[in-house]
């Protein structure tokens, strides 16, 4: 693809429009006769990345290289291939940046975890600070003189 | 002549933001109220002589004077007027200009509107305003300056991107900066309150509507720049989950978590030290998405590398605010007080869990984001996260929360009762059951998530209704009363409703789009036809057309229901934009109800025809209309008589309003 280097500005979208080509990107001659195993390769194509694209799956991209992946995926779909086998084969290839969903293994452990660490976290930090005021800093019922008081306030108003 | 004008007049405003950056300060330390009113003439002049220098880049532009390199690198004589002024901001130097010129019109506007502030309070903030600004003025100076000279000077220029030749480019970055850039005046006074140590419900009053302007303006660009890129990339994607995506988005959330959040700090002093420490994240935030989109750092550890003038820079001042505010935080925040208390199940309890899952799915995008950034730089090891890693575990994140929303509204403050609120959301609950049910019996018996999550829209849209049928007594009271509470209820109540109501339609939006969508792909010639979801598009004719500064080839398709019935034309076009040499896609796009149809050309094939991409994309246009229905309800909260307070107002009629209250 004639990927050019442009001036990109802050703007979010402007620069999602720049770094995206317009594109064209499956062709109809690509598509498989068998409806199923066209669905898996439509599956499989968008977890996979074009790799001189900035962030777009090889199903969105136009770029040669996407192009001749999308026809890897589906040839080895043909040849009787899992998903994982696909996967495997197209990263043996490739290397782990092609695919846009990071493993599950020990160096992505703190990825996939953030969410559940962070939420258990908060969760915890709520729940201790909720307690502690219950119990400690909470407020504690009036005593004696503080309730008399209360009622001699009140009694005067009236 | 002119653009040194500007330049001339942005070295001022440097010279000028020092000084708001320091006086006003030194006075509110000194309790010198001299110094503390330099603060205000000094925001408003600031913001007229950076308005005079963007001014002239823009008149450089109109003009199209080709000895500024900045136009004759983004500009072309022959480009329609519209796009010569836009192009003022769709470049790295102008759209640095713009966002100081927001910037420190913010200040302007809290020296204008900030007049009921304490006199303190006011010098701080405005201090705090002139010390970003400066930060981003010498910024532009010394590494991004849109007025250099050329000599001698081209006859023509290098033209703007085709692909920001659009409206788009009008309305995206301004209101986007808008809400930026809006956040600084919360994280102003964030670090205001911090200085003084003094921190109570006025200051979140006073803090709530300007994060509220800054989360209508960011909401709506957003919004916007997912319609531009859903028309203008040829195949109608609205969310790619693009690092420069998500650093528009993590702002947002954090916006929204500090907007809630206030909401209890305002109505119950709970939650201060937590609102303040938000207040200072959302801005960072900002910041860090200025960070990682300026300084190339996105696409390589090494790119950012090979030019770091920048990306230093930023990093620099990055460091220096979100560090300095952090460390003033951790320094000072013991000296405020912790606020109301409450049980768990309330009206705070609510917000708590808003802002607990808010806050964990910002941390999930911005750790998703930088990941690989931080893969690289430790291992070296390239990997990459994609939409696939972002709807597995922010979609997860966020589905509960949207369950819950209908809930928080209705709940009481203190102590709630949650039988009693569901019991009365039985009526909404059931209305998202039944639409569930038949979306996945009548549309698509495949897909559990389109009938769930559709579900889900009409439980949040009814959700936001029930709250005001309850506020306002419908069917416990006469009608007439129950009209009269109605209209009586705080706008700040229906603002709520809104707002939620349009989470619900855009999920709906973006649910049935992606789960439901039906697509084609096929080689046509004209005289041909294709079906999709009950309609007939033939293809009629492919001819040439010639635009001010481009070619292009029209498509004119011919749509029909299957019955029969004409529903008129769509035309669709790939076109060339000559100075360039570049093509663009210009889908063709028909509404049909909440629906389109979206239509797009590709390339030539060896027999002579043509590639047509066609989808259905059903509801889709809630997405944007549910965002629209959000800025709506944040502008009706916006103006609540209660945030109004910071607002000036004859001394009559607040005293009337007074008395009325």
């Amino acid at each position: 693809m004639r990927r050019r280097c442009l001036p990109v500005s802050f703007m979010v979208f402007v620069l999602v429009l720049l770094s995206f080509q317009p594109v064209s990107a499956l062709q109809p001659d690509e598509v498989l006769d068998d409806p199923v195993l066209e669905a898996r390769a439509r599956e499989l194509s968008a977890e996979l990345r074009c790799m001189v694209c900035q962030n777009q799956s090889i199903d969105d991209s136009d770029a040669e290289l996407a192009r001749d992946l999308r026809v890897l995926v589906r040839d080895r779909l043909t040849a009787g291939d899992t998903d994982e086998e696909v996967i495997e084969y197209v990263v043996d290839r490739y290397g782990e940046f092609v695919l846009l969903k990071p493993r599950f293994n020990y160096r992505n452990a703190l990825l996939w975890g953030a969410p559940f660490i962070l939420l258990s976290f908060g969760g915890a930090l709520i729940f201790a600070n909720a307690r502690h005021r219950n119990t400690g800093g909470g407020v504690a019922g009036l005593n004696a003189a503080e309730q008399e008081q209360l009622d001699r306030i009140l009694n005067d108003r009236e | 002549m002119s653009i040194e004008l500007g330049h001339f007049a942005l070295v001022l405003s440097f010279a000028l933001a020092l000084v708001q950056m320091t006086v006003p300060i030194v006075g509110a330390k000194l309790r010198n109220d001299t110094l503390m009113r330099v603060g205000e003439p000094a925001a408003l002049t600031n913001f007229m002589l950076v308005a005079l220098s963007f001014t002239a880049l823009t008149f450089a532009y109109v003009q199209s004077d080709f000895s500024v390199l900045n136009v004759w690198e983004n500009s072309h004589s022959a480009k329609p007027l519209l796009y010569k002024i836009t192009g003022t901001w769709g470049n790295h130097e102008g759209s640095m200009l713009l966002w100081v010129l927001i910037l420190v019109f913010f200040g302007a506007l809290v020296a204008v509107f900030g007049r009921n502030l304490p006199l303190s309070l006011r010098a701080n903030v405005l201090g705090v305003q002139g010390a970003i600004s400066c930060a981003f003025i010498i910024f532009i100076l010394a590494t991004s300056n849109p007025f250099a000279r050329l000599d001698p000077a081209p006859m023509e220029g290098r033209d703007l991107n085709p692909i920001l030749q659009d409206i788009g480019l009008a309305v995206h970055p301004p209101l986007l900066y808008l809400g930026y850039v809006g956040f600084s005046v919360a994280f102003s006074f964030a670090i205001a309150a911090l200085i003084e140590g003094r921190l109570d419900a006025a200051w979140a009053r006073w803090v709530r509507p300007w994060t509220l302007a800054a989360w209508i303006f960011l909401t709506g660009g957003i919004a916007m720049g997912s319609y531009w890129a859903y028309y203008e990339l040829g195949w109608g994607g609205f969310w790619f989950w693009d690092p420069v995506e998500n650093a528009s988005l993590l702002p947002w959330l954090g916006g929204t978590a500090l907007l809630h959040s206030a909401l209890v700090m305002e109505k119950r002093s709970a939650l201060k030290i937590w609102t303040v420490l938000l207040a200072i994240l959302t801005f960072s935030l900002s910041l860090l998405g200025t960070f990682l989109v300026r300084s190339g750092v996105l696409t390589s550890v090494h790119a950012f590398a090979t030019d770091p003038t920048r990306g230093v820079f930023i990093l620099g001042i990055l460091v220096l605010f979100i560090g300095g505010s952090l460390a003033l935080f951790a320094w000072r925040a013991g000296t405020l007080t912790a606020g109301g208390l409450f049980q768990p199940i309330s009206r705070e309890g609510a917000l708590v869990l808003n802002n607990l899952i808010l806050t964990t799915a910002t941390a999930t995008v911005l750790i998703g984001t930088l990941y690989p950034l931080l893969i690289e730089a430790v291992t070296g090891d390239k990997i990459s996260v994609g939409a696939p890693f972002f709807n597995l575990t922010f979609g997860p994140l966020i589905l509960p929360l949207l369950v819950v929303v209908p809930f928080g509204p209705l709940l009481a403050w203190k102590r709630g009762d949650l039988w009693a609120v569901s019991q009365r959301l039985f009526l909404a609950f059931g209305g998202g059951l039944a639409v569930a049910l038949l979306v996945f019996i009548l549309v698509d018996r495949t897909s559990v998530l389109a009938a769930l999550g559709t579900g889900l829209g009409v439980w949040l849209v009814l959700g936001a209704l029930t709250d005001l049928v309850i506020k306002s007594g419908l069917g416990k009271v006469a009608p007439a009363v129950a009209f009269g509470r109605f209209k009586g209820l705080p706008r700040s109540v229906f603002g709520t409703a809104l707002a939620h109501a349009g989470i619900g339609l855009t999920t709906i939006g973006i649910i049935s789009v992606t789960t439901l969508e039906t697509e084609r792909i096929t080689a046509m010639q004209p005289g041909e036809t294709v079906e999709i979801h009950g309609y007939n598009l033939r293809f009629e004719s492919l001819r040439p057309f010639t635009g001010p500064n481009y070619t292009e080839d029209q498509a004119r398709f011919v749509l029909t229901r299957v019955t029969g019935k004409a529903m008129g034309e769509v035309m669709s076009a790939k076109r060339f934009y000559t100075a360039r040499q570049m093509p663009t896609t210009e889908a063709g796009i028909r509404t049909i109800g909440l629906s389109q149809l979206y239509v797009s050309l590709g390339d030539q094939t060896p027999n002579g025809k043509i590639v047509v991409r066609i989808w259905w994309k059903p509801m889709v246009t809630l997405i944007w209309l549910g965002s629209l229905i959000m800025m709506i309800g944040g502008t009706v909260s916006l103006l609540d008589r209660r945030l109004r307070v910071g607002a000036p107002m004859p001394r009559g009629k607040a005293a009337a309003q007074g008395a009325r209250a």
